[in-house]
């Protein structure tokens, strides 16, 4: 009883307009935003408090948010060509975006390093710890993401039960275009409000 | 007879005509005991799962009351017995102050999160949304099994903590930093708080692929003709009760991640100029703010109170439509007034930060946004009232429950407009009047809504009955019960007696309550040990249960009774039905009720 055949004889059956696959994800995408709307809600309301100390912007971040643009480009192409049925440069596209998404991360260690050694470590509560907290969640977001797409890099891999349902990497990119946003949304963000 | 018959029902079947009772009419798939039981992807097993995983916990959790309870009603006599059971927990047989709060502390977070959010949504979402939209499963079956696998990782993770040396968390259900943020402040801030936390991570999990799932299926996978104003008010609240969880529990993973970030990185999120005594350290932390992760449990918190109740709403709007042969009154009202106190649940949360400190306008927002919510919750009241109102009621056991939620719901509603007004609120904070608030409208509430889903559904669930006798026992002394434990605590909460202590003989002013506190004690006894009978009834009934023979017993409109008596995993074994009406035909036209998948007859007098 495979849960992707359960699913689809369940939704042939059934008037849908969209994917629930798709639909799921956008509800998910819908949580996540609020767990991060919490995180720098906190952060707002925390800043008119004592003893707040804030940081600069470390140089890393504009470079770490040139890769996370560039990846959502990739993932943007992997899917159309996916579409085309162009496999061998849907291949190719998705694992650029895993690895862009791996380069994103680096850079945001990096950066973190920076500030870290401008001697804002954990101790305190100012704007420093909040970004690690609330940028590290979100490499972890993004390390969900890559991981998506190197499991769907090797299924590409294997030659036999090819499939042309677009729905799985239709559902991919909406979640990688996210964090993108996040990490855009949360960069403003801290440039801003600091 | 193992978990076989526990959990799908028997599989032998009585025969009677015109009714389909094979169990895999239409989906021959290979199954084996694993992916049958254990790993199952079917809707309604998962949701078998969550029922019995959430009764467990409430028997554990109830037990735990009855230990405090007792520390409470004869603060000076001692148990041998719970030494022998607890050892260096209770020495010379009387609970220790650790113990004691730990044990509030724990029957606080399994009630809220793992009986009334996990256990309630879980079963009844996962029972009834497709059953009654017209699906033949949730829009991801996969992402469903693991929502109730991460509910069990979460459940063994909070059950471990339990036999930790020093103890599971013992901070309260809200777990309020300092206590939770300092490994160093008592026993119960120590590993336990750590295992506290990596539970409601998993928790959260759960409910989010829970609540994710149960969304898209409504929005997505309706049956042909099964509009949304015909649905059955169980879905409309199981949807808002998903789309409130959704919004909220991330917010309570923020809160928690700052928390564990304090707890072990070093970080003041919350933490500010403190002293700990019993390290007789002054710590470094500066800058910190306890009141903001009140907010973020709060935001969580209030929505949560309403994750729990507009389940067991809906639950109820069905059985007492179902049994008292009349529409529900006001269906589009009872929509509008969930909508209502889904949006407003949202703004009001700090209501329970009123003695925080906060600015005295910012509590008058916050009492009129409360206040506000009265509006929504007494139209559902009246409501009900009004769908009782010349019906033709049948008592049964989960009709009386029904009955018994309403009167529970005014109870302990009347109760929160007190509380809900800032000034008030001073005195009532934190006293046994907001305990005997949040339990009737609430605790007992929602168990009782819970309650009035099993006896309904139990054969749906398992083609059989449940006792009807033991079922009015369990009703009469639980409600009866219910009300001797809870009433009397608004007096003491309006004398001042405060929450949370586990002795109070050294207070003149309440030594007036010491007979009060020792009859509240025995009748929280007797309570439990009818609870024990309704676990005893719901199992012994899954065996030896009288057999349900016809398709739909209730004579309900809706969906699920149009079924084979035990459905397979695909739950209709031909066409899934169309649906032509909405979900209360009852006593139209001169018909006692008319299924919703029975088209509209051509002389029909106009309806829905
Ligand atoms: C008429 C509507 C209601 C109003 C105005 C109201 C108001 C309040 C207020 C102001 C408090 C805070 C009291 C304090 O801490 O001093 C409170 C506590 C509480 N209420 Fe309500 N309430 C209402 C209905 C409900 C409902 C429907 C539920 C649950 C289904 C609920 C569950 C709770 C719980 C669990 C607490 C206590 C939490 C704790 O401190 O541990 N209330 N209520
Ligand atoms: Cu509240």
């Amino acid at each position: 009883m495979l849960p992707s055949i359960e699913v689809k004889e369940n939704v042939s059956e059934q008037r849908q307009k969209i994917h629930p696959h798709k639909f799921t994800m956008w509800i998910a995408i819908g949580s996540i935003t609020m767990m991060f709307a919490g995180l720098t809600s906190a952060y707002i309301v925390k800043r008119q408090q004592p003893g707040w100390i804030s940081f600069e912007i470390p140089r890393m971040f504009w470079l770490s948010t040139t890769a996370m643009l560039a990846s959502s480009l990739a993932v943007q192409m992997a899917l159309k060509a996916f579409k085309d049925r162009h496999i061998k440069s849907y291949k190719n596209l998705i694992l650029l975006t895993a690895v862009l998404g791996m380069v994103f991360i680096i850079l945001q260690i990096l950066g973190f390093q920076q500030i870290w050694k401008t001697g804002l470590t954990f101790s305190g509560a100012g704007a420093a710890q909040f970004l690690y907290a609330i940028a590290g969640l979100h490499v972890l977001h993004v390390f969900g993401g890559v991981i998506t797409m190197l499991v769907m890099f090797l299924k590409s891999l294997r030659k036999t039960s090819r499939s042309y349902n677009s729905v799985p990497i239709e559902v991919a990119s909406t979640y990688w275009h996210f964090v993108d946003a996040l990490w855009v949304y949360l960069f403003i963000f801290f440039l801003v409000i600091h | 007879m193992s978990s076989d018959t526990i959990l799908h029902g028997h599989s032998d079947v009585v025969t009677s005509h015109d009714v389909h009772l094979d169990e895999h009419g239409a989906h021959h798939h290979k199954e084996t005991f694993i992916t049958k039981y254990i790993f199952s992807q079917d809707h309604k097993m998962i949701s078998k799962q969550f029922l019995i995983t959430g009764m467990i916990w409430a028997i554990i959790g109830g037990l735990m009351s009855v230990i405090f309870r007792l520390q409470l009603g004869y603060p000076d006599t001692t148990f041998p017995i719970l030494e022998d059971i607890f050892g260096k927990w209770a020495p010379g047989g009387k609970i220790s102050p650790d113990f004691y709060y730990a044990l509030v502390t724990m029957h606080g977070t399994i009630m809220v999160f793992f009986v009334l959010t996990g256990g309630l949504s879980g079963t009844f979402a996962n029972f009834l949304v497709p059953l009654q939209i017209g699906a033949r499963d949730m829009a991801a079956p996969f992402l469903n099994m693991l929502s109730y696998w991460a509910f069990f990782t979460a459940s063994i993770i909070m059950i471990s903590s339990l036999f930790l040396t020093a103890g599971p968390a013992s901070g309260g259900w809200t777990v309020y930093p300092p206590l939770s943020a300092l490994g160093d402040a008592t026993d119960g801030s120590k590993a336990g708080m750590d295992f506290w936390i990596v539970a409601m991570v998993f928790f959260v999990v759960s409910s989010l692929l829970g609540g994710l799932n149960y969304i898209t299926t409504i929005l997505n996978m309706r049956t042909k003709g099964m509009s949304m104003v015909r649905m059955p008010l169980t879905i409309w609240a199981l949807l808002f009760t998903a789309i409130l969880g959704v919004l909220s529990f991330p917010v309570l993973l923020s809160g928690l991640i700052l928390l564990l970030f304090d707890r072990h990185a070093g970080t003041s999120f919350y933490l500010s100029d403190i002293f700990i005594a019993s390290t007789q350290k002054a710590l470094p932390n500066e800058g910190g703010s306890a009141i903001l992760f009140q907010h973020l449990f709060w935001f969580l918190g209030h929505p949560e109170v309403y994750i729990i109740i507009l389940p067991t709403m809906g639950l109820v709007s069905e059985v007492m439509a179902v049994n008292s042969r009349k529409p529900i009154f006001g269906y589009r009202a009872m929509v509008g007034s969930l909508f209502a106190i889904c949006i407003l649940s949202l703004l009001v949360w700090a209501h329970h930060m009123f003695v925080t400190g906060m600015n005295p306008f910012l509590g008058s927002v916050f009492t009129l946004l409360t206040l506000l919510i009265a509006v929504p919750s007494a139209i559902k009241v009246f409501n009900w009232l009004t769908t009782l109102w010349k019906g033709n009621l049948r008592f049964t056991p989960g009709m009386l429950f029904s009955i018994g939620f309403v009167s529970m719901f005014i109870s302990g509603g009347l109760t929160g407009i007190f509380l809900g007004n800032s000034t008030l609120d001073i005195h009532l904070h934190d006293t046994y009047f907001n305990i005997a608030h949040f339990h009737l409208v609430m605790g007992v509430a929602a168990f009782f809504g819970m309650f009035a889903g099993v006896y309904h559904w139990f054969p749906k669930m398992y083609g059989r009955y449940m006792n009807n006798t033991m079922g009015y026992i369990h009703f009469w002394v639980t409600m009866i019960g219910a009300y001797l434990i809870f009433w009397p605590m608004h007096y003491e909460g309006l004398a001042g007696m405060p929450r949370r202590y586990m002795d109070y003989s050294n207070w003149v002013s309440f030594r007036q309550f010491e007979d009060l506190n020792r009859f509240i004690s025995t009748v929280a006894i007797v309570v439990f040990a009818v609870q024990l009978m309704f676990v005893f009834n719901f199992f012994y009934s899954i065996f030896k249960g009288r057999r349900v023979t016809t398709q739909n017993p209730w004579g309900a409109t809706t969906l699920e009774w149009t079924t084979p008596i035990r459905p397979g995993h695909g739950n209709w074994v031909s066409e899934i039905p169309e649906v032509h009406r909405w979900a209360y035909d009852y006593g139209k036209d001169g018909r006692e009720f008319i299924s919703q998948a029975e088209p509209v007859g051509s002389n029909e007098s106009s309806g829905h």
